[in-house]
């Protein structure tokens, strides 16, 4: 338990809360990184995700693609694009929207599907249009899988965001290789802690946010939340929303 | 008035739902489209709004060809009502049933007002206009369904075996509530079903169907009922097997309805006592 | 190219390495997996613990957990075990949720035939329900196998072997045939893997191949819990 005071010590050393290197520009780049790349990512999968869903076309192609990609080792495709684009930024980025582009386009697409054929249809009959369908019915019924995605992806990001320090000067994960090299095994374990913390942190946000967006009255119809096996997609059930590359 | 003038539908997969199909359906009465799965019933009565477009032949209402009218707009002026009572699950009661005249662009508080009154109309509570459509009964959530599709005021109103998931005794209930509801507005009503006991009782006019929507026999229920035009007609209503013909038994002190096959159909009372059973049916 | 031909030894070297780290944690997490995960099928509470238990540590990522392990257990930083117990974990928290939705997903009505006609307790679950289930531990055990061998090139950043190494070695000398040898080698690890479980799927569950709809029913089945 020595390693464990020692990291803690480390953690609350105030001498390594100062400069461009201390604790919180590293949470503050290590966020600042996840937001935009998943942020780019929903901006690119979500409006395919919806379509995919809506019309039912492209399915097939969307999960090849997913497959494909999550089978790709994260640490392979980093150091690749970072080769060709140089050491920095422009590699994480490329890498990890990519990364996240799968769970969020499957969360988006599985959302619309998961919805009762028989409420779009007869939103149909009343005579709503395809978009008033969308906008009224699937995105809001939809909205809980999507969130699932994006926090598959979320933390997909804080996670191989850690590893992206190991091609650019960037990020909490900067602590991990920085104590790995001068053998700190304080800074190391230090800076682990405060990446599991961080990506704790999320993980219980997300399960919050989840929950709030489940339309009242679907709530209202399970008789309990914690026998309803969960609305999110069962890890390992979906493989294209869960993914295993951390 | 609502024309089918030889319509035909063959889906993609090459099965044809209806072929040749040509009916009447007069305005402000029931038409009851009555068949087994595969008769094409359904198809039939989603052609009237265009959620299904014919392969060929055409559909006309008021003597307007609906293919040249716009789908939404169509439907939106069409009342709906279907077997799960389709409402949205994220919307409560009201706000299901005010739906429609909002996307026509009625402000909310007049479509609101109005939607309140359709739930009197269709006999639910007012207390539960704010709960949403999985907090109801099945029952309600149908009342719910009929409330909607009353919503704009259609003219039409199409019923796509709107009682077909409720036990038997709500199913009932509701029969009777549309037959009142009927004999207050008097909407063209086209409704499906594949239970002929609920076609003769709601039906003015009800249409036998076969396999491919071909026609096996139109007509009222006693028309029917005196002269099927067939075999399968008489089968279909339970004339073959001697269940609709009855004859009167004396047993116990009391007369006794008896089928051909001697089962008991029910007993033979005063028609005073008759007027006052819940199963007659309303004259209009 | 000409990188690839004159390094075979040290990709089939970097492969072998590669197997000793993944395969050893999917059998673990397997045999981890099942009593945890009919413990929490069991009872409501246990439910509720284990599957958010699993549910965190399934949030945590893996290099950071590389570094803890150590710490907690006492192996050494680059040593395949450290490895290895951080993988199982991994295949431990995503098998739980998996083999309890598996367990649940098994029809009550089966499940009280099967007492009717005298099954008892043990036997219900050998005979019944993990048979039952199995389709759905397999989709699960298929998961962890390509999660698995991906997540075990991290270790390499660390300095254990694997064909992670190739990326890390690949980088710093600025040779892509390398990193893009590993990649392609990673992948059809991974699928071989992932094909040898459906083989064995064939093999020890030869009832499923009749009911190809299986999968669909699955995510029918899944499809409906979330929207009820």
């Amino acid at each position: 338990m020595n390693l464990f005071a020692d990291a803690l010590n480390w953690i609350l050393d105030p001498a390594n809360y100062v400069g461009p290197g201390g604790i919180p520009v590293r949470l503050v780049e290590h966020l600042g990184f996840t937001v935009v790349a998943v942020s780019l990512a929903a901006l690119i999968a979500v409006p395919f995700g919806f379509l995919i869903g809506h019309t039912g076309r492209g399915r097939g192609l969307a999960v090849a693609t997913s497959g494909g990609l999550r089978a790709i080792p994260t640490l392979g495709l980093l150091t690749l694009v970072a080769l060709w684009v140089g050491i920095g930024l422009g590699a994480p980025y490329v890498a990890l929207t990519i990364l996240a582009i799968p769970p969020i386009l499957a969360g988006a697409y599985t959302g619309f599907e998961a919805i009762d054929r028989t409420v779009i249809d007869s939103a149909r009959s009343v005579g709503m249009s395809e978009a008033q369908i969308m906008r009224t019915v699937e995105v809001p019924l939809g909205l809980p899988l999507l969130i699932a995605g994006i926090r598959s992806a979320t933390l997909q990001v804080v996670a191989t965001a850690t590893l992206a320090a190991y091609v650019a000067d960037f990020g909490l994960g900067r602590f991990l290789f920085a104590g790995l090299k001068t053998r700190d095994y304080a800074e190391m374990l230090g800076g682990s802690i405060l990446v599991i913390l961080l990506a704790v942190l999320l993980e219980g946000i997300f399960t919050g946010v989840q929950r709030l967006v489940v339309p009242k009255g679907v709530a209202a119809a399970r008789p309990s939340v914690d026998r309803g096996r969960s609305a999110r997609p069962a890890s390992g059930m979906d493989p294209a929303i869960t993914k295993g590359t951390h | 008035m609502i024309e089918f003038r030889s319509v035909s539908k063959q889906f993609p997969d090459g099965t044809l739902a209806v072929d040749d199909f040509s009916l009447t359906l007069p305005s402000h009465q029931t038409t009851v489209l009555v068949g087994s799965s595969g008769s094409g019933k359904t198809t039939l009565l989603r052609m009237i709004n265009r959620m299904v477009d014919p392969s060929s032949g055409t559909i006309e209402i008021d003597g307007a060809d609906i293919a040249a009218l716009e789908p939404v707009q169509l439907r939106r002026s069409i009342g709906y009502v279907m077997q799960n009572s389709g409402l949205l699950p994220h919307r409560t009661v009201i706000d299901n049933v005010a739906t429609v005249p909002l996307l026509r662009g009625v402000p909310r508080r007049k479509a609101r007002t109005e939607a309140l009154s359709l739930l009197d109309t269709v006999g639910l509570d007012r207390s539960l206009a704010a709960r949403y459509p999985n907090q109801l009964s099945g029952g309600q959530q149908q009342r719910v369904g009929v409330a909607r599709g009353l919503a704009v005021n259609p003219n039409i109103l199409l019923m796509d075996e709107p009682f077909g998931a409720v036990d038997p005794i709500v199913r009932a209930e509701l029969q009777q509530e549309l037959i009142r509801l009927q004999s207050e507005l008097g909407k063209t009503v086209v409704f499906v079903t594949h239970d002929i006991e609920e076609a003769f009782l709601l039906g003015d006019q009800v249409v036998i169907l076969r396999d491919g929507g071909r026609i096996a026999q139109v007509g009222s229920p006693s028309d029917i009922l005196a002269k099927p035009a067939d075999d399968f007609v008489a089968s279909f209503v339970g004339a073959d097997r001697g269940k609709r013909a009855l004859h009167v038994e004396r047993r116990g002190g009391s007369d006794i309805l008896v089928d051909t096959d001697g089962r008991l159909a029910g007993v033979l009372v005063a028609p005073s006592a008759a007027d006052a059973t819940p199963d007659h049916r309303a004259p209009r | 190219m000409t990188w690839i031909w004159s390094n075979l030894d040290l990709l089939w070297d970097r492969t072998l390495d590669h197997l000793v780290l993944s395969v050893p944690p999917l059998l673990l997490s397997f045999l981890f997996a099942v009593p945890l995960g009919w413990v929490a099928n069991r009872y409501r509470i246990s439910r509720g613990v284990i599957l958010t238990a699993s549910g965190l540590l399934y949030a945590i990522p893996s290099l950071p957990l590389f570094f803890v392990i150590p710490a907690v257990v006492g192996t050494s930083l680059r040593s395949p075990l450290n490895l290895i117990i951080a993988l199982t974990l991994y295949g431990v928290a995503l098998m739980v949720r998996v083999v309890a939705d598996g367990l649940a997903s098994v029809d009550k009505d089966v499940r009280q035939s099967a007492v009717a006609v005298g099954y008892s307790g043990w036997s219900i679950f050998w005979q019944v329900e993990l048979p039952l289930a199995a389709p759905v531990l397999l989709a699960g055990l298929r998961v962890v196998a390509v999660s698995t061998v991906s997540l075990a090139t991290v270790g390499a950043v660390i300095g254990a072997q694997s064909l992670g190494s190739l990326f890390t070695d690949g980088f710093q000398r600025g040779i892509q045939a390398e990193i893009i040898a590993g990649i392609v080698l990673t992948v059809v690890l991974a699928l071989l893997l992932d094909g040898a479980l459906v083989l064995l799927g064939r093999i020890l569950l030869p009832w499923t191949r009749l009911a190809s709809t299986s999968r669909r029913a699955l995510r029918a089945a899944r499809v409906t819990e979330v929207s009820e």
